[in-house]
C-alpha cells in the first residue's frame, strides 16, 4: 500500500444509489412494481427455529486423560459437566492466545511496511505484546496437561473463537488495509479476550482452585493492559487526523 | 465381500427426489466426527461433480439420448449438493482445504497401492507424494495465518511433513501427459481408479481456485494460485491416463460404475449413521443409473456391457489411514519427476520443464514461504518454545521505530 494513499481521501467510490441519478430511481421504481412473495421476515426465523429444534450441538468436550485436580477440588467431587465447562473455557482461551501471536505477526509486518504515529504503537510494543499472547497460550497449555486433559483438542468454544476470529485475521491479514483499520479489527480481539479472562478467572474462582486463579490473574491483567494501550493508539490516531498533523513518520 | 451389480436393485429414477429440506441436513461434526467420515463426503461429492461435468460435455456426442442424460444429470446435481452441504459452516476455507489434501493423499494413496497397472499406479504415486506436500503447506499457512492447527482436521491419520518439494512439481505441459491404457486389454479396476483420481484432482484444483482468492494475506492467495496450478497438472495426467478410444457410452458407463464403486466403498466404512443412511440411498440411486446405462450401451452399441465394467466389484475402497505405505513410496521416490510419458530422476527433467519452473519462480515461491524453516508440533509449531519466543523483528529495528 502506498503510504500517501489514505482510506478518508476521496476517490470514485460506486457503492451508493446517489451516484446513480439516472439508473437509481429506475431501479427504485423497478422494485416498487414488482410482486413480493407473501409473507415477512419472520418466515426465516420459522426456518430457523425449526432447524433449531432438529440439529444435534456442533460437537462435544474430548474424553480426557484423566481430570487429576478438579474434579475433587477442596476435596469434594465436582460434577463431570462443570468440570468441563471450565476445560472448555481453557481450551477456548488457549485457541484465542494463539491466533492473537499470529494477529500479532500480521501486525508487526503491517508496522514494518507502513510505519507508526507519535503515541501509536511501536514495534517493541507490538513485540511485547505478541510474547505475552505467546506465554499465554503456554500457560494454557501447561494448566490444560496438570488438569490430566490434551491441550491439542479443539474443544466447543474453542472451536467458535476460531469462527470468531476469523474475520479479524483477514482484516489484519490484508495488505490493503492500513494500522488503524488493522487495530480497530484487533480491538474487537482484545475487548472479548480480555472480558473472556476476567470470565474465566471467575470460574477457576467458583471451583476455588486458588492456585489456578492466582496463575491466571497475570493474562488478565496483561490483557487488559492490551485492550487499554490498543484503545490508546487509535484515540490518539483520530485526534491526529482531526488536528491535521497526522505523520507516519514516528 | 462382493458386490453383485446385476442382482443389486436400485432406486426407480421416479423415486429419486428430493425436497430443499432433504438437500440441507444437519451437517457432520468437525469435532465429533471421523475425519474419513469428512474424506468420504469430499470423495463423493468429486464423483457427482464428474459425473455432471461428464454429462453436460456427452450432451455434444449423444444429443439423442439428453432426455436420459438430463434426467441422471439433475438428480448427481442434488447428489453433489446434499454431500456437500454436509460440510458445517464451522469447517473454514482452509480448514475445507486440509481436508481435501487429506483426501487427495489417502484416497490416491489406497488406489496407488492397489492399482494392478504398474505404469498407472506409478502415476498416482507420482500425484501423491506432491499432494503430500500441499498438505504440508497449508498446515504451515494455517498455523502460521490463523495460528491453529491442522491435525485437529487431520486426526492424526495423515503425517505433516514435506513430500516432494511443491516448487518442484511445476513441469511443462507436455510433461504431464501420461500413456493412456489399452480399453481393450485393461482391468476394469484401473480404468475406475483413473476416473476416481481425476474426479478428485479435479474437485481439488476448482477448491484451491474457488477458496485462494477469498484470504486476504497475501501468501496465502499465492499458495493457492500455485496450488491450484498444480492440480490442473493433476487433472490433465490423470485425464491422459484414460484410452481416447473408448466411446463415449463406454465412458459414462465406467463414470456410473466409478461411483457404485466409490459409494460402496463409503457405506461399508461409515460410522457415523446419519451420513451412513445416505450411502445407501446414493448406492441405490447409482446402481440405478448403471443399469439404465448400461441398457442403453447394450441397445446402442450391441456390445455386452460386462466386456467394459464388471458385474461384481471385489473389495470396497477402504478409506484407512495409509502412513506405512506413503512413508514407503516418499523413501523410495521423493526424487522423481516426470519427461514426456516416462517417470525420471529429477535430474534428468526436461529443458521445457526446467525453464517452465524457472519462469513461474522468477518473483519467489509462495510454498517455499510459506513453510520457511516449518515443522509441525503438536499443538502448532507455537508449542515449541525454541519457536515461541523466537525474535519476530527485524534485527535493525528491535528496539521499535
Amino acid at each position: 500500500m502506498n503510504r500517501v494513499q489514505r482510506p478518508t481521501d476521496l476517490a470514485l467510490n460506486r457503492t451508493g444509489i446517489y451516484l446513480s441519478p439516472t439508473d437509481g430511481p429506475a431501479v427504485v421504481e423497478g422494485a416498487r412494481e414488482a410482486p413480493s412473495s407473501p409473507g415477512c421476515a419472520r418466515a426465516l426465523a420459522e426456518v430457523r427455529r425449526q432447524y433449531a429444534g432438529e440439529v444435534g450441538l456442533i460437537g462435544h468436550m474430548p474424553a480426557p486423560a484423566s481430570l487429576r485436580v478438579v474434579e475433587n477440588a477442596g476435596g469434594t467431587p465436582v460434577p463431570r459437566h462443570r468440570v468441563h465447562l471450565l476445560l472448555d473455557k481453557l481450551g477456548e482461551r488457549l485457541a484465542f492466545e494463539r491466533t492473537g501471536v499470529r494477529l500479532f505477526d500480521a501486525l508487526i509486518a503491517k508496522c514494518e511496511a507502513q510505519g507508526s504515529w507519535e503515541g501509536g504503537p511501536t514495534l517493541a510494543e507490538l513485540a511485547e505484546f505478541r510474547a505475552d499472547e505467546a506465554h499465554h497460550f503456554a500457560l494454557l497449555q501447561d494448566v490444560l496437561i496438570n488438569l490430566g486433559a490434551d491441550p491439542t483438542a479443539v474443544t466447543p468454544s474453542a472451536d467458535l473463537a476460531g469462527v470468531e476470529l476469523a474475520g479479524i485475521v483477514q482484516v489484519v491479514s490484508d495488505p490493503r488495509t492500513t494500522l488503524p483499520q488493522a487495530l480497530h479489527a484487533h480491538l474487537v480481539a482484545e475487548l472479548v479476550d480480555s472480558a473472556s479472562w476476567e470470565q474465566l478467572v471467575d470460574i477457576a474462582d467458583d471451583f476455588g482452585e486458588t492456585a489456578l486463579v492466582h496463575k491466571l490473574r497475570e493474562p488478565l491483567v496483561q490483557e487488559l493492559h492490551h485492550r487499554d494501550a490498543v484503545t490508546a493508539w487509535l484515540k490518539r490516531h483520530a485526534a491526529l487526523v482531526v488536528s491535521g498533523t497526522l505523520d507516519y513518520g514516528a | 465381500m462382493t458386490l453383485d451389480l446385476l442382482r443389486e436393485h436400485g432406486t426407480p429414477l421416479a423415486r429419486q427426489v428430493f425436497t430443499w429440506k432433504d438437500l440441507v441436513r444437519e451437517p457432520i461434526s468437525k469435532l465429533d466426527d471421523e475425519a474419513f467420515t469428512r474424506v468420504r463426503l469430499i470423495v463423493g461429492y468429486a464423483g457427482e461433480q464428474a459425473a455432471v461435468r461428464f454429462q453436460h460435455a456427452a450432451v455434444h456426442f449423444g444429443a439423442e439420448h439428453r432426455i436420459l442424460l438430463a434426467d441422471l444429470r439433475r438428480v448427481e446435481h442434488h447428489q453433489a449438493t446434499l454431500l456437500r452441504w454436509l460440510q458445517p459452516a464451522d469447517q473454514s476455507p482452509l480448514e475445507c482445504s486440509i481436508a481435501m489434501a487429506q483426501a487427495a493423499v489417502e484416497v490416491g494413496a489406497q488406489m496407488a497401492r492397489c492399482e494392478p497397472d504398474p505404469y498407472v499406479a506409478q502415476a498416482l504415486r507420482l500425484g501423491l507424494l506432491e499432494d503430500f506436500d500441499h498438505l504440508y503447506r497449508l498446515a504451515a499457512l494455517m498455523d502460521r495465518l490463523e495460528g491453529r492447527d491442522a491435525n485437529a482436521i487431520l486426526q492424526s491419520y495423515t503425517d505433516i511433513r514435506p513430500g516432494r518439494p511443491t516448487a518442484t512439481q511445476h513441469r511443462a505441459p507436455e510433461d504431464d501427459l501420461r500413456r493412456w491404457y489399452d480399453r481393450c486389454a485393461t482391468a476394469p479396476t484401473t480404468k475406475l481408479h483413473a476416473r476416481i483420481a481425476s474426479a478428485l484432482a479435479y474437485q481439488v484444483r476448482d477448491h484451491y481456485l474457488d477458496v485462494g482468492p477469498t484470504f486476504a494475506d497475501p501468501v496465502a492467495r499465492q499458495l493457492y494460485a500455485e496450488l491450484a496450478s498444480v492440480k490442473e497438472q493433476h487433472v490433465t495426467q490423470c485425464e491422459s491416463l484414460i484410452d481416447p478410444a473408448e466411446t463415449w457410452l463406454e465412458r459414462w458407463l465406467l463414470q456410473e460404475a466409478a461411483e457404485v464403486y466409490l459409494y460402496w466403498g463409503c457405506l461399508a466404512s461409515e460410522t457415523n449413521p446419519r451420513v451412513r443412511a445416505v450411502w445407501e440411498r446414493f448406492l441405490a440411486y447409482e446402481i440405478e443409473h448403471l443399469r439404465l446405462v448400461r441398457e442403453l450401451y447394450e441397445k446402442t452399441e450391441l456390445r455386452d456391457a460386462s466386456e467394459v465394467v464388471p458385474t461384481s466389484f471385489g473389495d470396497p475402497l477402504a478409506f484407512t489411514g495409509e502412513r506405512a505405505f506413503i512413508r514407503e513410496v516418499l523413501a523410495a521416490e521423493l526424487e522423481l519427476g516426470a519427461a514426456g510419458t516416462e517417470f525420471v530422476p529429477r535430474d534428468a527433467e526436461s529443458r521445457a520443464t526446467q525453464s517452465y519452473r524457472a519462469q513461474l519462480e522468477r518473483e519467489g515461491s509462495p510454498s517455499e514461504t510459506v513453510a520457511a524453516g516449518y515443522r509441525w508440533s503438536p499443538g502448532t509449531e507455537l508449542a515449541d518454545p525454541r519457536i515461541r519466543d523466537a525474535s519476530v523483528l527485524p534485527p535493525l529495528k528491535a528496539t521499535g521505530s
